[in-house]
């Protein structure tokens, strides 16, 4: 059994909610805790977390959804090479209709742009192999749980000797910009709720330096609504007890050290660079760009395109609601003129966006 | 985009298994994951990659903590 229905049991979801608000009696000041995972974003709305937390438990929503951070420039060079001759995007489906300055992948294919979503970016490879006369150029987007498998796709070509096959990379890490949201004094961030599948790649010992030199509490949680509950319960219980560590509510699927076959054929086919988010800026460290050694693969150094100047949409809060500054509701273009069906931000394009959340299942 | 799912290994040829969940079949690599996979296993698949084998010995464990949480009457009922 794959116990999907032991983890959404309703006793045990109630269980804690009733545990959690007990021990949060035992501290008069509230507590914030931050989910840096989309997935967690999604869960947390769906089924109506907040509402089962006491007033003094806050949930942060910060910058978890890859494609919401990713900025505008990348988007503009993304449809700049869809522009190119014999040239064939592929890409997860989420970036399709992400707003660029002035125009998205989705507007590029309906003026004729060859832009195709594929599940694996190994359906890329193979869609190189099948179009030897094409480019074939995969986005690459997303935090370390994506990442190794783009770079397996990159080994996976360079096994076929195919020359065909590039990648336009904007990875990120996850755990530079949480050292660097706990310490917004603003923000006041009493905990982490650390992502489940990232951490099935970095390992929950990613997260020692943050919780023991920085003294943030951490628990890497499972999706499951259980598995929210019991990770916000652990959070409460460390910061009512004044502790702070590293603890692993996910240890059915998440180790200490992580994947390490995975984390070496990341260092294989990337270095680390710095990187910039929307919403937060320029962070040094916290990307991943193709190492030199795969440079061939590289679709910025190989394909030079001029990109056109960025523009930012006007009045949209995406990157204060990453920051965990604002929640959707503070937009003033939240259901009004930014709704799923027509997106002015990234957060609202991506299933996994947390205004996409608070519009889904939030209103 | 980081969400995987849990699926249980029904073949393994080389590098690539099948997994099924819910009656839907996938085809996932084994190229990013250094553990021993079965048949039969349940595996969280990403992008098209086994990323990790789910621990049953660990779930069980958190499944009995989660038991505790639980009314007096429902877990008589359970």
């Amino acid at each position: 059994m794959n116990y999907m229905d032991e983890f959404r049991d309703r006793d045990v979801v109630l269980g804690y909610a009733a545990q959690i608000r007990k021990l949060s009696e035992q501290r008069p000041e509230p507590m914030a805790f931050m989910e840096v995972c989309g997935t967690h974003t999604m869960s947390i709305y769906q089924y109506g977390i907040r509402s089962l937390l006491p007033e003094g438990v806050r949930l942060i929503s910060g910058p978890g959804c890859p494609v919401c951070v990713t900025p505008n420039r990348y988007i503009d060079r993304a449809i700049a090479i869809s522009r190119l001759s014999d040239t064939i995007i592929t890409t997860f489906g989420d970036m399709l209709r992400v707003p660029g300055s002035s125009s998205s992948l989705m507007e590029e294919r309906a003026r004729g742009a060859d832009v195709r979503i594929v599940y694996s970016p190994l359906d890329a490879v193979a869609i190189a192999r099948k179009n030897p006369c094409k480019r074939v150029v995969f986005l690459g987007v997303g935090f370390e749980t994506t990442a190794p498998a783009i770079a397996a796709s990159i080994l996976a070509a360079t096994g076929d000797g195919l020359a065909n096959y590039l990648v336009l990379a904007a990875h990120k890490t996850i755990p530079l910009p949480m050292e660097l949201l706990s310490s917004d004094p603003e923000l006041k961030i009493d905990g982490y709720i650390c992502p489940a599948h990232v951490s099935a790649i970095i390992g929950a010992n990613a997260f020692r330096g943050l919780a023991e030199q920085r003294g943030v509490p951490c628990v890497v949680t499972g999706f499951e609504p259980a598995d929210v509950m019991q990770g916000v319960e652990m959070l409460v219980r460390q910061v009512v007890e004044g502790k702070s560590r590293v603890e692993n509510q996910y240890s059915r699927v998440v180790t200490w050290e992580g994947n390490c076959k995975a984390q070496s054929v990341l260092a294989q086919v990337f270095s680390v660079c710095d990187a910039e988010w929307r919403g937060i800026g320029v962070i040094p460290g916290s990307g991943l760009e193709i190492a030199a050694d795969y440079a061939a693969y590289d679709a910025e150094k190989v394909l030079p395109v001029s990109v056109e100047e960025t523009r930012e949409h006007q009045g949209c809060r995406c990157g204060d609601i990453l920051r965990g500054k604002v929640s959707p509701f503070d937009c003033p273009l939240f259901d009004r003129a930014c709704t799923p069906e027509s997106p002015v931000g990234a957060c609202m394009v991506s299933s996994e966006g947390t205004c996409a959340a608070a519009y889904k299942y939030g209103r | 985009m980081c969400l995987a799912i849990p699926m249980r290994v029904l073949s393994i040829d080389g590098d690539t298994i099948v997994a099924e969940i819910d009656g839907v079949k996938r085809e996932a690599s084994l190229m990013i994951i250094g553990e021993e996979i079965g048949v039969g296993d349940y595996v969280v698949v990403h992008a098209g990659f086994v990323i990790s084998r789910m621990d049953e010995k660990e779930a069980l464990i958190t499944l009995e903590l989660m038991k505790e949480m639980k009314p007096e009457s429902a877990t008589a009922s359970a």
